[in-house]
């Protein structure tokens, strides 16, 4: 066991937990939020997509050993941010979600595609969306969503 | 007894004065072509093992494990050999290995450059002629020379990654190039020395 001082959503939280735990459990199991999703467990579906310092990040396979003192957010922490914002309200425009298990990480992705490329091509979206997958399918809303949420911030409403 | 004792001492001592006069001189003279291209074969012996063909691909992605099978999760390339927003390598492979979850690391993940390509777009690996020819065109390795080269060889984190790979999910150890990383930079030393010769057919 180990003591950490993680950064969650601008909090600072301390607990203390085997170095090898991955961070989605440390998320989940430890500080109870429930809000990254695990699917796969092997960073194969996206489901547990957090950020580490910005980069959109498979938190089941991440140690928390070595997250360091990068900032983590999450889910529940993506709306403070004026991206994050119009990717949540674009989501619930377009009514992606069927069962949404898998939306949390796809926000999580949507949204670091859009931080770096605020006028996704197609292919932007195809290939940074490419890595989170949906057993509903609803990749057609998912990439509509998208297009909403970067026409929205790119004429500066968001 | 002291005469038997120098009978004995006295060619130990010129046994190892001559070893080391020997390899000291191999280390100083130019090893000849024949020589050079001999290390060469060595060193691309490395560059073809999957721990680093995996990442000098010639597509739009990498690949992993010793089967070199087409990396997880639609990974692709991206513009700078790092994958794209929300999918770059970064975002699994972080500054280490980590053991617990069998997830590869090392600083600054990325793809090799396309100029630096060991494979076809088939997967398959170029020939030694080919690989060397790439990896001395300054116009498609970054401009190194032969001690550029050698420098990347031995001190590249990435490179160096290769000799402690971490282990898979499964908790087994990677596999290894085909020599150490001493051996490595050895076999590199004396190509570049004998001026990085490479085999003339394709």
């Amino acid at each position: 066991m180990a003591t950490y001082q993680l950064n969650v959503n601008g909090e600072r939280r301390e607990l203390n937990v085997d170095p090898s735990t991955p961070l989605l459990w440390v998320l989940r199991e430890d500080l109870k939020m429930t809000g990254t999703k695990f699917g796969c467990g092997i960073s194969a579906c996206g489901a547990c997509t957090v950020h580490l310092a910005g980069v959109a990040t498979r938190s089941c396979i991440v140690p928390i050993s070595h997250v360091g003192d990068r900032s983590i957010v999450t889910i529940e922490g993506i709306g403070q941010d004026t991206v994050g914002r119009a990717v949540q309200h674009a989501w619930v425009e377009t009514d992606v979600v069927q069962c949404g298990y898998c939306q949390s990480g796809q926000i999580m992705a949507a949204v670091a595609l859009l931080k770096q490329t605020p006028k996704p091509t197609e292919k932007n979206i195809e290939e940074s969306m490419g890595g989170n997958l949906c057993r509903c399918g609803t990749y057609p809303r998912i990439r509509e969503a998208i297009r909403t949420a970067a026409a929205q911030i790119t004429k500066g409403g968001a | 007894m002291p005469s038997i004792r120098a009978a004995l001492l006295v060619p130990a001592i010129v046994a190892a004065v001559g070893m080391s006069t020997g390899s000291r001189s191999a280390e100083t003279e130019t090893p000849s072509t024949a020589q050079g291209l001999a290390a060469w074969e060595q060193v691309y012996s490395v560059l073809t093992h999957p721990r680093c063909i995996n990442c000098h691909t010639a597509t739009n992605y990498p690949q992993q494990g010793d089967d070199r099978r087409r990396h997880v999760a639609n990974v692709v390339r991206g513009p700078e050999g790092k994958g794209v927003p929300g999918l770059n390598c970064a975002g699994c492979h972080q500054e280490s290995n980590a053991d617990s979850t069998g997830v590869p690391g090392g600083h600054n993940w990325h793809l090799a450059p396309l100029s630096m390509r060991w494979q076809d777009i088939n997967d398959r690996p170029l020939s030694s002629a080919a690989v060397c020819r790439a990896l001395t065109d300054r116009s498609k390795n970054n401009n190194l020379d032969g001690p550029g080269l050698l420098k990347h060889n031995e001190e590249e984190p990435l490179v160096k990654w290769a000799w402690a790979p971490g282990r898979r999910p499964d908790g087994s150890t990677r596999t290894l190039p085909p020599m150490t990383h001493e051996e490595f930079v050895a076999a590199t030393r004396r190509w570049v020395k004998a001026g990085t010769p490479c085999p003339t057919n394709k």
